[in-house]
This record gives C-alpha cells, sequence and structure tokens, in this order.
C-alpha cells in the first residue's frame, strides 16, 4: 500500500504536467488553425513496417542517451540546490578536445575509448570547475558565470575548431576535426534486435548505451546510498546545518560541479564515438539546456530523468516527419517548453497536496514509519526534492 | 569601489590632496573615477594607436548595444526588487523582438514599439502566474520561460512568415516599416561639427572626449531617449515613491509588509510585468537595430543584462554603469578586432594600478598575482597582432564574468529576493 501510494505519487506531478502541456498545446495549435489532431497522429506514427517501426524506436534511444546523460549531469547539481546552465558549454568543448584527443592517438580498441572518455569528462569538469571556483571564493551566482561560459565555451570551440584543430580540408562545406581512427569508435549494438527476434534496422544503436546506463546506475548509488550522497542533499536543504554537523559546504560545492562537468562532458560522446566519429560545424547542439528540462522533468532522480529523456527524444523524433509533412515543426518546441513549465508547477501543487495531508493525518501509518524502512529508504522521497524552494524555505 | 572610500572618510587631518580626491562626497568620487578611466583609456588609444576606441562610430554602437542591455537590466531590478529573480529577461526579450518584428512589418514603428512591449509583458505575466501563484521556485521558471520563448517565436514564424508575400521565413520577418526620428545635436555634432573636427585632431584627451561626446549625442533615436529617461524615472519612482517603497518592501520583507497592508501579491505580479515589458523593449531596440526580426538576435543580451544589474547592485546608476560597460566591450568587438587587442593593454594598466593599490595595503600575495597578470596581459598585447572571430565573439561576456569576479563581494542584494512568498507560511 506505502509503495502503491508512492508510486502514485511520483507519478502525479509528471502525468499531470504532461496532460496540462498537450492541453495548452492542442489550444495553441487550434487557434492558429493548425489541426492538432493530425499533427499527433504524426507523432505517432511510427511507421508501418517492422523495420520502419524497428528504426523508429532506435532513433528515439539514440537521441534518449545524450538527453539522459544532460539530465544526470543538471541533476547531480540541482541535488544540492546550484543550477548548473552551463552544461551546454562543457559538453561541447569537451566533445571537441576528446575528438582531437581520440584523432591524435592510437591505441588498442577499450583502451582508446577509454582515454576518449577520460578527456571528455576532465575537460567537462574543468570548465564547471571554474564556475565552482568563482563561487566559492568570489561569490559569482553560478547561474551568470556559467551563462557566461556558455558563450566562451561556444567561441573556443568555433576558435579551435576552424584554427588549430582544423582536419578537414579547405573549402569543404562542413569544417571537421580529423577523424577519430576505427579503434576508437563504439560499434552499434543492432546484435541485440537479432537476439530478441525484432527485424534488423538500417541504423545503428549506439554502443554508448550501455556506458550510459552504467553512468546511471552509478550516479543513483552514489548520491541516494553513500555518504558524500547525503552530505550533498543536506548541504543544499541547508547549508548552515550541513556545516555545524561538520560538512564543508564549500568543498560539496566544488565537488558537486565536478561532478556534474564530468557527467556533461559524456553527453557528446554517444554521438560522436557512433555516428559522427569526429566534432563537426553542425555537431549536435541544444542538448544541454534541453538537459535542464529533463532533469526538471525526472525530479533529479536518475529513473525518472531516463523516462524524461525517453519522452523528449519521442516528442525530437517526430520533427522530420512533421517537416515531411508540412507541419511546423517547431510544435515539438511548444509541447516541450509546456511540458516543463507544467512539471515544475505541478510538482509545487504535488508538494504542497503531500505536506497539507502530512499536517492534517499526523498519525497515519504512511507518516510514521517502522524503524527499519525509514532508515532503508533513499533519502529522495517525493515530499522533499533537494530543490532549492525546500531548502530556502528551510532557511527563511 | 567607492564603498570602501566612503567608509574611511570621516577620518581627520588630510592634506588638501587628499581632501581634493576623496572628500567632497560620493558624487566627487564617482567623477573623479570616471575622469581617471577617460584619462587611462586616451593614454591606451595613444599608445596602441587604436583609433577605434573612443571614436565618435564606435561609442556610438557602444550606446546602440548598451540599451537593450540597460532596458533588460532595468526589467531585472523592477522585479528583483520586488523580490522574484527573473531569469526569463532573455525568453521576454525574445518574445519582445518577435512582437516588435511582426507589429513592426505591417503597421510602422510605433506599432513595433507596442508589440515588442506587449509580448514582453505576457512573458512576464507568465513567470509571475508561476512563481507568485504557484509558487515555483524563480530560476526553474525561468529556465523554462526562456525554453518555451525560444520554441514560441520560431512555432509563429513558421506560421507567419513562411509563404508570407511581404517577405521573411521561419527565422526571421518582413523587414520593419519605417524608423523611429533621431536627431543630433545642433552645432556641435552636425551642422559645423565642432565635436567631430575636434575628435579629428587626435589630441590626447581632448579628442577622446569629443569623440565620446559626439558619439553619444550625435544620431539619437527617439527609443534611445525613452530608455536613457527610464533609469532616472525608475529611481524615482522606486525610491521617492510610497508606490516605490511599497514595492520594495516585498523585495525585503514580504511579511513585514503583508503586516502592514501592503498588497504584496499583487504588487508582485505588477512589478514582474513591468519587468517583462522592459526587456520586450530591449528587444525592440534589438529590432529597430537591425531593421529586422531575426531568430538569435537576442544573443543572451537578457542574461549580460541580469549580470549588469548585479554589478550595479541592483541599483538604477550602477545597472546602467553595468549596462555602458558592457556595451561598449560588445562594440568594440564588431568594430574592430585589432582595437579588442587593445584592451588587453588597458586590462594590464588597470591591474598594475591594482597591484600597486595591494602592495601599499601590504598585501603582498594579492599584489604579485595582480602584478603577474598585468605582466601576462602586456606580453599577449605585445606579441599578438590581431584575434581570430571565435575568440573576439565572447568579449563582452568574458569582461561580464571579469567585473562580477572583481565585483561580486561588496554587492547587497534584496534581502527576499528568490524566495518563494506564501502567505501565512511565515
Amino acid at each position: 500500500m506505502t509503495l502503491l501510494r508512492r508510486v502514485g505519487l511520483a507519478l502525479f506531478a509528471p502525468v499531470l504536467a504532461v496532460v496540462v502541456a498537450l492541453l495548452i498545446s492542442t489550444a495553441v495549435m487550434a487557434a492558429l488553425r493548425v489541426d492538432p489532431f493530425q499533427v499527433f497522429a504524426v507523432m505517432l506514427d511510427l511507421g508501418d513496417t517492422p523495420s520502419q517501426q524497428v528504426t523508429a524506436i532506435v532513433v528515439v534511444l539514440n537521441r534518449a542517451i545524450p538527453l539522459f546523460l544532460a539530465g544526470l549531469a543538471v541533476a547531480v547539481a540541482f541535488r544540492m540546490g546550484l543550477f548548473n546552465i552551463g552544461v551546454e558549454g562543457q559538453y561541447r568543448l569537451a566533445t571537441i578536445m576528446a575528438a582531437v584527443a581520440g584523432a591524435a592517438v592510437a591505441l588498442p580498441g577499450p583502451l582508446h575509448v577509454l582515454l576518449i572518455v577520460v578527456v571528455a569528462m576532465a575537460v567537462g569538469a574543468f570548465w564547471a570547475g571554474i564556475v565552482a571556483v568563482l563561487k566559492v571564493t568570489r561569490g559569482v551566482s553560478e547561474v551568470i558565470s556559467s551563462i557566461m561560459l556558455n558563450f566562451v565555451a561556444l567561441g573556443l570551440a568555433s576558435f579551435l575548431l576552424t584554427g588549430p584543430f582544423r582536419g578537414s580540408p579547405e573549402g569543404a562545406s562542413i569544417i571537421s576535426t580529423a577523424e577519430i581512427p576505427e579503434s576508437g569508435l563504439l560499434g552499434g549494438l543492432n546484435g541485440l534486435f537479432d537476439a530478441i527476434g525484432l527485424a534488423n534496422p538500417p541504423r545503428q544503436l549506439y554502443g554508448f548505451l550501455p556506458i550510459a546506463v552504467l553512468v546511471g546506475v552509478a550516479l543513483a548509488v552514489l548520491l541516494g546510498r553513500t555518504r558524500f550522497g547525503f552530505d550533498l542533499k543536506a548541504t543544499g536543504l541547508s547549508p548552515s546545518a550541513a556545516s555545524a554537523s561538520g560538512v564543508d559546504a564549500r568543498a560539496m560545492v566544488v565537488k558537486a560541479m565536478l561532478l556534474s562537468g564530468a557527467v556533461a562532458g559524456l553527453i557528446g560522446l554517444p554521438d560522436l564515438l557512433g555516428q559522427t566519429g569526429a566534432y563537426t560545424t553542425d555537431f549536435t547542439s541544444g542538448l544541454g539546456f534541453l538537459g535542464i528540462a529533463v532533469a526538471l522533468l525526472g525530479r533529479n532522480k536518475p529513473v525518472g530523468i531516463a523516462l524524461g529523456a525517453l519522452l523528449f527524444a519521442f516528442l525530437d523524433r517526430a520533427l522530420v516527419p512533421l517537416q515531411i509533412q508540412q507541419f511546423p515543426a517547431s510544435v515539438v518546441t511548444i509541447i516541450q517548453g509546456t511540458i516543463v513549465l507544467a512539471v515544475v508547477v505541478a510538482n509545487e501543487i504535488a508538494r504542497r497536496l503531500t505536506r497539507r495531508s502530512a499536517e492534517r493525518g499526523g498519525a497515519e501509518p504512511s507518516s510514521a514509519p517502522e524503524p527499519g524502512t525509514g532508515a532503508v529508504g533513499p533519502p529522495g522521497d517525493a515530499s522533499a526534492e533537494g530543490r532549492p524552494s525546500t531548502r530556502r524555505e528551510v532557511q527563511a | 569601489m567607492t564603498a570602501t572610500a566612503g567608509a574611511r572618510a570621516p577620518r581627520t587631518g588630510r592634506g588638501p590632496l587628499t581632501d581634493l580626491l576623496t572628500g567632497g562626497g560620493r558624487t566627487r568620487r564617482v567623477m573623479w573615477l570616471v575622469l581617471a578611466a577617460l584619462v587611462v583609456l586616451s593614454l591606451v588609444r595613444v599608445v596602441s594607436g587604436e583609433e577605434a576606441l573612443t571614436s565618435a562610430s564606435t561609442l556610438r554602437a557602444a550606446l546602440l548595444l548598451a540599451v537593450p542591455i540597460g532596458l533588460a537590466a532595468l526589467g531585472g531590478l523592477w522585479s528583483e526588487r520586488a523580490g522574484v529573480v527573473n531569469i526569463g529577461l532573455d525568453g521576454m526579450m525574445i518574445l519582445g523582438t518577435w512582437g516588435a518584428g511582426w507589429a513592426g512589418y505591417q503597421w510602422g514603428w510605433a506599432a513595433a514599439v507596442l508589440g515588442g512591449l506587449l509580448f514582453g509583458v505576457l512573458g512576464g505575466l507568465l513567470h509571475a502566474v508561476a512563481t507568485v501563484t504557484f509558487g515555483v521556485d524563480h530560476v526553474v521558471s525561468g529556465v523554462a520561460i526562456n525554453i518555451l520563448a525560444a520554441g514560441v517565436v520560431r512555432f509563429l514564424s513558421e506560421l507567419f512568415y513562411t509563404d508570407n508575400p511581404a517577405g521573411g521565413g521561419v527565422t526571421q520577418s518582413p523587414p520593419v516599416a519605417g524608423d523611429p526620428p533621431s536627431f543630433s545635436l545642433p552645432v556641435l555634432s552636425s551642422g559645423p561639427d565642432l565635436l567631430g573636427t575636434l575628435e579629428r585632431q587626435q589630441w590626447f584627451l581632448l579628442s577622446d572626449l569629443a569623440g565620446i561626446a559626439k558619439g553619444l549625442t550625435s544620431g539619437f533615436g527617439v527609443l534611445t531617449l525613452l530608455a536613457v529617461l527610464l533609469v532616472p524615472v525608475s529611481w524615482l519612482v522606486l525610491w521617492r515613491t510610497a508606490f516605490g517603497l511599497r514595492l520594495r518592501s516585498c523585495g525585503e520583507n514580504p511579511a513585514a509588509a503583508d503586516s502592514l497592508g501592503v498588497p504584496v501579491y499583487r504588487l508582485k505580479y505588477v512589478a514582474v510585468m513591468i519587468s517583462g515589458g522592459l526587456a520586450g523593449l530591449g528587444g525592440v531596440f534589438l529590432v529597430f537595430i537591425a531593421d529586422i526580426y531575426r531568430e538569435g538576435q537576442v544573443n543572451g543580451r537578457g542574461f549580460i543584462g541580469l549580470a549588469a544589474l548585479i554589478f550595479g547592485n541592483w541599483r538604477p546608476g550602477g545597472l546602467a554603469a553595468g549596462a555602458g560597460l558592457f556595451g561598449y566591450a560588445d562594440a568594440l568587438q564588431l568594430r574592430s578586432r585589432t582595437a579588442v587587442v587593445a584592451l588587453l593593454l588597458l586590462v594590464a594598466l588597470l591591474l598594475l594600478a591594482v597591484a600597486v593599490w595591494q602592495a601599499v595595503r601590504r598585501r603582498p600575495v594579492r599584489a604579485a598575482l595582480s602584478a603577474v597578470v598585468a605582466v601576462a596581459a602586456f606580453v599577449a598585447w605585445a606579441v599578438v597582432e590581431e584575434l581570430p572571430p571565435g575568440i573576439v565573439s565572447f568579449t563582452p561576456h568574458l569582461t561580464t564574468l571579469l567585473v562580477l569576479s572583481l565585483a561580486s563581494q561588496r554587492l547587497r542584494m534584496p534581502k527576499a529576493d528568490g524566495l518563494v512568498y506564501r502567505r501565512g507560511e511565515h
């Protein structure tokens, strides 16, 4: 019963938000004389043949992997009330450096990939570290500094690509870095489809998928089951209380940002190692900002973020079919934007509802846990997310 | 910077020189600082030979670029003084540009102003509903509005501008019909053009002053005038009226304000909507610069406006100075890539002054650090000929970051800024 109730509460806000967002988008489209039902039909239509349908699933999964990583990167910082809006710059800079490092060396397979991953994480962590250092030593708000560093990172990346790291010949329409050799790339996972008896699509499922899942599990354990994760959340909820119990709040800021940046460094790798093999002028952009949305949607928990990433990837898949059928493709962005806005409002309502029910029935069984369950359960329940609104109310 | 000087002012037994430099209150100290900055800038201009540093055309561009940033910062001032952090300024500016482009191509420049204003107010209303009524975290709501605004304008453009006989496309509007009237100061900046003549002499300091004065007084648009006037008007309303006092009390201590009968929710709504309107006006201004709405026109200026607000310590005069600084950096990188290199010399000189100051105050580590960076900047200036476009493009953002990291420790934001206020929960 308590489990059911907990799951229901956790799902209530996002589901409500998606429904409200769909209603709003329908109204907007109808007001502008675009038939919303045709648009939704295009979105839901995955194709006629089994091969087409599996291809659509691969496209969604391939898009969801970087979105999931971006959501995780944002969520790590969110957990302690830090807004890492600089994920965009962190992953772009990390990807170009990783691409160059990967192209410059020749190593046996797994080592080569490992090197690329390590370089990407290090660059991402370094770029996020600047934000953390400015915050703890100079008191600069991480929101402003990470936004400014986004512009610096994008400018730097474009300079590096067109200048010292240029690998494509002069006059090529798309400028790119040198290609990473075969040993540094990750093959597709399409054998999986044969194994479970589905049609093998022409498009490759990214080999980065297991790594992303691994990162998600590792972060879930780190944030939910370790001392570090607890300190992180405690510092986010009340820096002064955490300091009083012996946690160095300033060091936690630096650690959280470094971790967030390291995860952010991975965002570009699924595309880099699975498809492009080089950083190009038209490399996937905007994942950092979508990551913020995905993290909000998933309420900063890995499982939720995975679901949010899948939802956003599913919406993104519709971009091309919508364009082909002469619908305004930006409908997708509007739905995503309204989902985010609706989800934050719904989260707030859900939080208030849980608190009200807790206040009303102080002696209800659900709010008086047995000694065992309270300690074992993860500290991130629906009633107390590590979001700054809670922290600020604690302070006030 | 002036704050420390002010704290030490009441000391007795100063010499006449100290009195001249540090006495006479805040106004005189600010004037001395401005004058010192001009002298250093002029010196850098003479040494580096970069006329673009103080030319009238650079300054005119700087003013044009400073106005949207300043309007965004003013928008931030209104909302943050009422206790609502507005990261969504950028999105509201984006909405403003679209509104201006859409109304402007059909009905001329006055309609463009109204259109941008209206779209900005709508963005502000959305933020107010989320933060004030639903108690959503302010930064979260702002980020969501930024994402949403980008989607909304693209959607509207796809609907209204593709297949439009007047022109335009998925990413831009048809050209805006008609320009707002502009004027120049008679005799000094037009006609006999005394300032322009003086500027061309290339004399130390005098020509620089003339160039700056001419840049600020010629080709002055009506909207520029309006924007500049909005700074003192905002100050008057917020600091010299009962309405302003009540509004600011919502940003300092909403519970106390509420207990005195101040309509906190309503005032927050008003403040955030005014904030959105001002940001929208900033967007209108961008449309007038290009004579067209183009996607990506805002390019993060809302965030720079927010930085200008913080740099200006949540005060109208300070944020205007911040906007001027960032506008200048932006204008310089647009006009001349070699002039940006000359900025390195300026940085070197300023850091040298910091090093001397720290040495006098017996802080050897900080002094040494400043001196090392100063030497590095000087060497970079001497070695680098011209910066590549990718690097130059982020000059204003890097300037913002540097200035904030130097200045942000002495700042004081409104006490309840960013806190969600729920009646009866405090």
